[in-house]
């Protein structure tokens, strides 16, 4: 039993070798922050001057897409996909602004927990179509990203409302020290607190099920089909705070929701997620959002024409996944 | 609905359970009663409500009517959860496994203790399997031994085994069904399904026969019950044990100059298969046997075009061949019949469209097609199959037999050269196994050449004018079809010269399949 | 409209079981019932504003509907192999926005032939990434449309000074309407939509795409080069969605690098609405066309009754679940 035992108990008391354990199940991830700090080197040759402004606006710029790509993660763990995101997004946005102009900080307050609710309602609505329908997530998420669209811009027409100055405040500056903005420790909070103990439960293992095997996940007990609803309730709940930050950082709300689902979509597929489900995790997505600013800023400090990087962009996506393929075809035929 | 009374010593009763899918009737009335401690066999044709029931119990359908009692309670599972904690537990055919999270994690999800879990590991013959290995790594063996563990941890009243031996290596067929044989005599009960006669002969107490959708006997099991077994299983039309092969064997017309169809020189793929070296003669049946995973699947891989050697050469008629793809091995006249069904098929297309695919395959097929040629070929092929085909608009609809079928009559349709089958009659009744033997003799005898791999030793002696025996990736031996009685192919299989005597594990096993044999010499 | 005559079909094979009948009339005859509910939205708008259903009427509706059904076209033939093109977009524009700018200087000959061209290369790129480097559609197109419209909007700025001009007879086919009411742009379509209707049911490369939509492995062994098929799709789908995009310049008498972008998803949905699986493996031409047709009728009752845009969309987004719901009802059980 000894054998049984060693596995049994498991946690190596080792920290080194569970980092380097976590390491080689997580290459991609690990791969990707080496090319994040390659981009840093080169935004710092290219622009000397890059300093504490500059990560500065990074960092807020990066916010609303890093929600929206920790909501992509969740629904594609899960073995779905929201194209709502981006809509949903901006249905937030316009509702926290219409609700909070000129409004009291304590109102405001009531706003940012009011749509954060709508946020895991309109999530729901989603999975429970996705659930009851037995539709395909994507045609579901497609049509409801219609919905949810149409809705924001009943909501408020062209960008207007107001932001209440705290919120603005929450994410605006550093922390203490000017290389540490608000907006990454505003992130990463959120994250820890809501993502990572949901990651450890039961459910988060019943999520990577149902995306992994669902018919498996089913024979084990597993109840699919509200493990789905939870799922895309939670990535409405992310969309909402993306939605929130995209308030929060133009003061206005935002009826038009951008091209955040697909930028959504391109950081889950460059920071590994698997497009099947059951696979990977938020943090690499998230390098995959400051990687992919990085490339725009480069691009700029560069003195290429903002024109090119839309399409330097979907190149890189593209190569990415090609790499990624490429990869995954070597591995089988080894 | 009349009240009777629950027999308290049954640990299942379920009596005239249906259950229709739209118009189809997939239950008409079953009845299963399994007592305390014994192993009861769940038999049927493809087709006969087996699985629907396996669905009702695990709660995977509901039933339209009809009562389930389980220890004198009533029983009505929504989920495989409910049916827990009811009392039953399933082991699938499939591994019901989640790839992508380690062997622990998965027993976190079924809230299963990993100790018990080690516990009947190690009774299984697994003792060092690392619970923090990620499923998706392990091998399929091990995973459903990992299942069964996990079954047998959560300590069901009830275990219920769906094909569970099925491509399991000899060894840990024989520690399942010692574990399993355990309960006789115990609180526990277990349903056990195979198509093995052998399995159900040596481990099962009881078997309950299902055909068309009603219980239509129980037996209790002897060394002379699989007759009455297959009796019930078949009903009137039991053709069973006549030796289809004609006299005239092929390869005594054989010249001695022929040129072989298909030639392997020195295969070699990576570990897995070494140094193979066998000829494939026009009109001839070539058997391969072997035990679970000794090489086979990566030979018919290479011969179909899916998967490249990594050493030797492949000659067809004569001239040196390399498949890049299937395509390559179709056009040199290798088709190849896979054995997974759902490798083989379009599901949601037509009988038609699936007979028809491979005519339009090539780059200058792609135009339009001539339809009254088309309808032709596939008809004659369908009516060469004797395909049933009430239910051709989808072939998901039709019965596993009729599909196995459709993936024969696809080659059939365009004239076969030579035909890669490996284990065609996986999981299919009897009376349609019958119907196939007959047509590999057939086109055999129409000058085909056939290589079929089958998991089932008496097949060769019903299908093969000789035999190639693989072990650990290599030819071991070469039998011809006179020879290849189920105990010496045994033997060679297990790389056993005749004059050996064999290990104490493996005579279990021997005893077992010689045992089968007596009975079937019994049959007229 | 045929209404009538289809009724009677559907009577005649409706079997006299429970509710057998309307499955069976769904899910094999899936056209019936799409041609009844376009009838009963030609009765609500000529009963919302009575008098407008007349040959004017009819001319102009199939005129919209018509580069609609062309580029839902593209996404039927991917969907049949469970791919999706969101690049028909994309491409589009970027054949409308080439004619524009070089019909001037090159003759619309020439451009026209540089449109397609351009337009077959970028559809050969995309079906090597799926075909080839086994990228998911989605990911594949999407990267594609932003290669293209970034690479257009360099080009635009290239040709900021020759500006844009849709070509007479381009206008001609596009928005002409003969004998007041045969839209011009019939004699572009009934070719196409032939075709694509007798190419799936009666060609070697139709079935293909069914194999392929159905089972990739059991297409492969049976001897399927899939990625021929999908290297042929792809360039298909663009050449398809390049004459969308003219004949939208020719309605439209304008071209912009994003001219057709909003057409994308409503092209998604027709094809879903028409029947096609977006798995694979099911569907057909006909019940698209359709279904470009009932899209459009929606979008001109709600003009009639002065809805805003936004309820177009909400409302799109209930037909695509609720019509995508019944196809799943009647053919998901097995």
């Amino acid at each position: 039993m000894s054998a049984g035992q060693i596995a049994v108990s498991g946690r190596r008391p080792d920290v080194a070798a569970a980092v380097v354990g976590w390491a080689r199940r997580n290459t991609w991830t690990v791969g990707l922050f080496g090319l994040l700090i390659v981009f840093i080197v080169v935004t710092k040759i290219l622009q000397p001057n890059y300093g504490a402004p500059g990560v500065q606006g990074l960092a807020i710029s990066i916010l609303p897409i890093a929600f929206a790509a920790v909501a992509q993660t969740i629904v594609v763990i899960g073995g779905g996909i929201d194209l709502s995101v981006g809509p949903v997004m901006a249905l937030a946005s316009v509702t926290s602004a219409v609700l909070m102009k000129d409004q009291s900080d304590l109102f405001g307050v009531g706003v940012v927990i009011g749509v954060l609710l709508l946020g895991l309602l309109v999530g729901a609505i989603n999975g429970g179509l996705v659930v009851v329908t037995k539709v395909p997530d994507i045609v579901v998420t497609l049509a409801t990203s219609f919905v949810w669209a149409g809705t924001a811009l009943l909501i408020l027409n062209t960008p207007g409302g107001g932001a209440s100055p705290w919120i603005m405040a929450i994410i605006t500056g550093p922390l203490g020290n000017p290389w540490i903005p608000k907006a990454l420790v505003v992130l990463a909070i959120l994250v820890a607190v809501v993502w990572v103990p949901l990651r450890r439960s039961r459910f988060g293992l019943a999520l990577y099920a149902v995306g992994s095997h669902p018919l498996a996940a089913f024979r084990s007990g597993i109840a699919v089909g509200p493990t789905k609803i939870v799922a895309y309730a939670l990535a409405g709940f992310f969309a909402a705070l993306g939605g929130l930050s995209l308030t929060a950082t133009g003061g206005v709300g935002a009826p038009v929701p951008g091209s955040y689902t697909l930028q959504s979509v391109a950081a889950i597929v460059l920071g590994g997620v698997s497009l099947a489900g059951g696979r990977g995790g938020v943090l690499g997505p998230i390098i995959a959002v400051i990687v992919l600013a990085l490339v725009r800023t480069d691009l700029f400090f560069a003195g290429v024409d903002p024109n090119w990087s839309t399409a330097i962009q979907g190149a890189i996506l593209i190569g990415v996944v090609m790499f990624g393929s490429l990869v995954a075809m070597r591995k089988v035929r080894a | 609905m009349d009240q009777t009374d629950a027999t308290p010593e049954l640990l299942l009763d379920a009596t005239d359970v249906a259950k229709a899918y739209g118009a189809v009737l997939a239950l008409r009335s079953a009845s299963l009663a399994v007592r305390p401690g014994e192993v009861h066999a769940l038999m049927g044709a493809n087709g006969a409500g087996k699985s629907t029931l396996v669905k009702i119990l695990t709660g995977g359908v509901r039933p339209d009517h009809g009562t389930i009692l389980v220890k004198g309670k009533p029983f009505a599972p929504r989920s495989p959860t409910d049916a827990r904690r009811g009392g039953i537990v399933s082991v699938y055919q499939e591994p019901s496994l989640i790839p992508d999270l380690d062997v622990r994690s998965n027993l976190r999800l079924t809230r299963t203790s990993p100790e018990s879990v080690r516990h009947w590991l190690a009774e299984l013959g697994l003792p060092d399997l690392d619970l923090t290995s990620v499923v998706r790594d392990l091998p399929l063996a091990a995973l459903r031994i990992i299942d069964l563990a996990r079954a047998l941890a959560m300590e069901p009243a009830i275990l219920m085994l769906d094909e569970m031996t099925a491509a399991l290596p000899a060894n840990l067929t024989e520690r399942v069904l010692e574990v399993i044989g355990r309960v006789k005599g115990s609180a526990q009960s277990v349903i056990f399904i195979s198509h093995r006669m052998i399995e159900i002969g040596a481990v099962c107490d009881r078997a309950t026969v299902l055909r068309e959708g009603s219980t239509v006997g129980v037996v209790e099991v002897t060394e002379r019950s699989e007759d009455r077994i297959v009796a019930l299983m078949l009903g009137d039309i039991v053709r069973r044990g006549t030796v289809v092969r004609s006299e005239a064997s092929a390869v005594a017309a054989r010249a001695a100059d022929a040129t072989p169809r298909l030639s392997a020189r020195n295969l070699t793929v990576g570990r897995e298969l070494s140094d193979v070296s066998f000829d494939l003669y026009p009109g001839e049946v070539l058997g391969v046997v072997a035990l679970e995973g000794q090489g086979q699947d990566e030979l018919f891989d290479v011969l179909s075009g899916s998967e490249r050697p990594t050493g030797g050469e492949l000659v067809v008629d004569g001239q040196p061949r390399s498949f890049r793809h299937p395509a390559d091995a179709i056009r040199a006249g290798l088709v190849y019949v896979p054995a997974d069904r759902a490798e083989a098929l379009l599901m949601q297309r037509s009988v038609r469209e699936n007979i028809a695919l491979p005519f339009t395959t090539r780059f200058g097929a792609w135009g339009p097609i001539d339809l009254r040629g088309e309808r032709k070929k596939v008809e004659g092929a369908i009516s060469t199959l004797q395909i049933d085909t009430r239910a051709a608009g989808e072939v998901r609809r039709l019965s596993g037999g009729n599909q196995q079928k459709v993936t024969i009559a696809r080659w059939v349709a365009g004239g076969v050269r030579t035909m890669l089958c490996f284990d065609p009659t996986r999981g299919i009744d009897i009376g349609t196994k019958q119907q196939i033997y007959q047509l590999l003799r057939d086109l055999a005898a129409a000058g085909a050449a056939v290589l079929l791999y089958t998991s089932e030793l008496k097949e060769v002696q019903l299908a093969c004018d000789r035999a190639i025996v693989i072990f650990g990736g290599r030819i071991v031996a070469e039998i011809a079809v006179a020879d290849a009685d189920e105990a010496t192919l045994l033997r060679a299989a297990y790389d056993l010269r005749p004059e050996e005597l064999m290990p104490e594990e493996l005579a279990s096993a021997a005893v077992a399949a010689e045992t089968a044999d007596a009975s079937m010499v019994g049959q007229p | 409209m045929t209404g009538g005559a289809d009724g009677t079909v559907a009577t005649r094979r409706v079997r006299p079981f429970a509710d057998g009948g309307l499955r069976r009339l769904f899910r094999e005859r899936p056209l019936i019932p799409l041609t009844i509910l376009l009838a009963f939205l030609v009765v609500v708008l000529e009963l919302a504003k009575p008098g407008i259903v007349n040959g004017g009427w009819l001319a102009t509706t199939i005129r919209a509907a018509i580069p609609l059904a062309i580029l839902a076209a593209c996404q039927t033939l991917a969907m049949l192999t469970g791919g999706i093109d969101l690049s028909v977009g994309a491409v589009a524009s970027m054949a409308a926005f080439l004619l524009a700018t070089l019909a001037t200087g090159q003759g619309p000959v020439v451009a026209i032939v540089v449109a397609l061209v351009a337009a077959a290369i970028a559809g050969l790129v995309t079906g090597i990434g799926v075909g080839v480097f086994k990228v998911h559609p989605l990911i594949m197109t999407l990267g594609m449309s932003l290669v293209v419209l970034g690479l257009m909007s360099v080009y635009q700025l290239l040709m900021v000074r020759s500006g844009t001009l849709i070509p007479d007879p381009i206008q001609w086919l596009g928005s002409g309407i003969s004998f007041g009411f045969v839209p011009n742009n019939l004699v572009v379509f009934v070719p196409v939509a032939l075709l694509v209707v007798i190419g799936l049911r009666r060609s070697g490369y139709g079935r293909l795409l069914f194999a392929v939509g159905d089972n990739p492995i059991a297409a492969r062994l049976a001897g399927t080069r899939i990625w021929q098929v999908l290297v042929a799709l792809y360039v298909l789908s663009a050449v398809l969605a390049a004459i969308a995009g003219i004949l939208i310049a020719g309605l439209a008498n304008t071209a912009t690098v994003s001219l057709v972008e909003q057409s994308v998803l409503p092209s998604v949905a027709a094809a879903v609405i028409g029947g096609t699986s977006i798995m694979g493996g099911r569907g057909g031409y006909a019940g698209t066309i359709i279904g470009a047709l009932i899209l459009t009728v929606v979008t001109t009752l709600l003009t009639v009754l002065e809805m805003p845009e936004a309820v177009r969309q909400v409302l799109f987004g209930v037909i695509i679940v609720s019509v995508a719901a019944a196809y799943t009802r009647v053919s998901g059980e097995a």
